[in-house]
């Protein structure tokens, strides 16, 4: 693309649609609630179920998948136009990998203990359903700024529920909430429950929170 | 009668369309049709089914066959305290004993159970099933003597609304409620539920010499020579011979409230066959499978707990209270007649494999069942489409 298109482009941009446009807004706003990536595309269940045992690592998890989903949607976009679609797999894989090594690395070098947690969760970001599907579903086919706010709204909804779970996990299972014994220093003796720190657990407590958000929704299954 | 009748009728208007109690009239109903033969009758018109039996008989009469576990637990709760602390006490006062200790259990499962049907029958405008009458009695006998009432609560609710409201209410389970309770607690909860706990010594008071709280599965899992040998040496100084065969299949040995005695399970069994309610043939096929993965883990098996005569297994840890009262509960089991040998088969032969092979769970039959109830849908798919493959070859079309 010519440095000349992309002004002429940027010009119509501002004309037809403001950035924070109703349509807009909704992508924004859609994966947090009715087309969340976990309760309703359930997608990226395996490190939903595997990273919330407790808070931190949950929330450090939730913040490398949206910046990773972000990023490389921004970028998928930009390239949307020269990627040839029989080997468009192999370059958002490239492209998606690049944001993982740096997540990885930054997490390494500040946080190194979460990053231990984490273990190989944060290199599996490569393959995870969410980021692999929102390039495909959205990126290829839209502009970069809506494509950016996509890729915040998908990781937003995918934190949102990791936190959910982790909050309710690490309270229950540990009595503890950020590493902070809650119970202890309430002087209430509580005795943690084991099924929460599994993730059949965390299973059982995604399906709770489907039901709940179905039940708010008026979900009704189609036949 | 004429009282209580007198008193439903002066609040009856409330909750009637347009009273205003009228969201809780499936709440009063419910109460109502307890106490009294509801008075609604199909009329003369129409396909009707006229028999005695509907669903509040058909609980009735599973409850009525697990008294016998019921009372023989209570003693048994008494007798192995009286063996433990090296006292001695007559029938009454062990059956006391263990009254006080069971009784909360009941009506705390009781309480909890109905206290969620009556909620969600009232959310959902549906009339309160019966279906918790049998669950909220198996629950207790499946718990320890001395388990916490609050984690029975807390079981209880998990497996009411994850077990059974969560897929519609009672008869839409896929897995048995009892064990979902059950298992909840094992995994949340285990140091109360596992290991030695089954034994009620009560609070500050010291065992007798050379007790042990091991339960006949635990020996067998660590012994290292002959498992009869060692039963036969348990318990050596203060209780003698109590893992003999015989006391393993009368039940006087330490376990569960309800499940240790092989006997009364076998007359619940007999009431249940009797009356139509459970199934024989997955009674059967349970000992069965059980019994023949004993003799075949004979055949091949190397170490101690292999080598365990195979009619041993049927009388040790709860296989047969689970085989007679959980995996012939209908709603889980298969529900086709070929189905049910296969299902009650594979559940023998998983318990006897957890048991001997996984160190992490002494006993197999709460997962073994746990895990078939999943599967039963499945089994009877096949059933009926290899039915359907061999009336099709039949056809001449």
């Amino acid at each position: 693309m010519s440095a000349e298109t992309a002004v002429v482009e940027e010009v119509k941009e501002k004309k037809s649609e403001p950035l924070f446009s109703k349509k807009n807004q909704k992508l924004m706003s859609n994966p947090l609630d009715i087309d969340n990536p976990i309760t309703v595309q359930v997608l990226g269940i395996c490190s939903a179920l595997a990273v919330t045992t407790q808070m931190k690592p949950a929330f450090v998890m939730s913040l490398g998948l949206t910046i990773v989903t972000a990023s490389s949607n921004v970028a998928i976009s930009m390239m949307r136009n020269t990627i040839p679609s029989r080997i468009r797999i192999i370059v958002q894989l490239a492209v998606v990998s690049l944001w993982v090594i740096l997540v990885d690395q930054v997490l390494k070098a500040y946080v190194y203990d979460v990053s231990k947690q984490l273990s190989v969760f944060v290199g599996l970001i490569i393959t995870n359903c969410i980021v692999m599907g929102r390039l495909e579903a959205f990126a290829m086919g839209n502009k970069p700024w809506p494509s950016f706010l996509d890729g915040l709204g998908n990781g937003l909804g995918y934190g949102m529920i990791l936190m959910t779970l982790a909050v309710v996990r690490e309270l229950f299972g540990a009595g503890s909430l950020w590493g902070f014994k809650v119970f202890a220093t309430l002087g209430i003796p509580y005795q943690g429950n084991g099924l929460m720190l599994l993730p059949a657990g965390a299973c059982i407590l995604l399906g709770v929170i489907i039901w709940v958000q179905r039940t708010m929704n008026g979900y009704r299954e189609s036949h | 009668m004429k009282f209580l009748r007198n008193q439903l009728d002066s609040v009856k208007h409330n909750f009637e369309k347009g009273g205003k109690w009228e969201k809780y009239f499936f709440a009063y109903e419910a109460f109502e049709t307890f106490l009294f033969s509801p008075n609604t009758t199909t009329d003369a018109k129409g396909a009707q089914i006229r028999d005695a039996i509907d669903l509040k008989r058909l609980m009735m009469t599973v409850i009525i066959a697990m008294i016998p576990c019921l009372i023989f637990g209570m003693w048994n709760v008494g007798y192995q305290h009286f063996l433990a602390t090296g006292q001695s006490g007559s029938f009454m006062d062990a059956f006391l004993i263990g009254l006080t200790k069971t009784v909360p259990i009941i009506i705390v499962s009781y309480g909890v159970g109905l206290g969620i049907e009556f909620v969600f029958a009232t959310i959902r405008r549906h009339p309160v099933n019966e279906g918790f009458l049998v669950t909220g009695m198996l629950i207790p006998l499946v718990m320890p003597p001395d388990i916490p009432l609050w984690q029975v609560a807390v079981a209880t609710a998990f497996a009411v609304v994850i077990g059974k409201e969560a897929f519609g209410g009672t008869g839409m389970n896929v897995v048995n409620i009892a064990l979902t309770a059950r298992a909840f607690l094992y995994f949340a909860y285990p140091s109360q539920i596992s290991g030695e706990v089954w034994t009620l010594l009560g609070d500050g008071v010291k065992p007798v010499a050379g007790y042990s709280g091991a339960t006949p599965l635990a020996v067998a899992a660590a012994s290292t020579g002959n498992v009869v040998n060692d039963f036969g040496a348990f318990g050596s100084g203060w209780a003698d011979g109590i893992y003999s065969l015989k006391s393993m299949f009368l039940g006087t040995i330490p376990g569960c409230i309800g499940e240790t005695s092989t006997l009364m399970c076998l007359i619940g069994a007999f009431i249940l066959i009797f009356t139509g309610v459970g199934s024989w043939k997955i009674i059967v096929s349970v000992f069965a499978g059980a019994w023949g993965m004993g003799l075949f883990m004979n055949a091949v098996g190397s170490t101690p707990f292999t080598q365990l005569p195979a009619h041993y297994h049927l009388v040790m840890g709860g296989l047969a209270f689970g085989a007679v009262f959980m995996a012939t509960d209908p709603v889980t089991a298969a529900q086709t007649e070929t189905g049910k040998w296969i299902y009650g088969l594979l559940v023998g032969v998983f318990t006897v494999l957890i048991r001997v092979f996984n160190p992490a769970y002494p006993e197999g039959i709460m997962l073994a069942i746990l895990l078939m109830n999943v599967f039963a849908p499945l089994i009877d798919y096949f059933v009926v489409s290899a039915n359907k493959n061999r009336r099709l070859q039949r056809a001449t079309v």
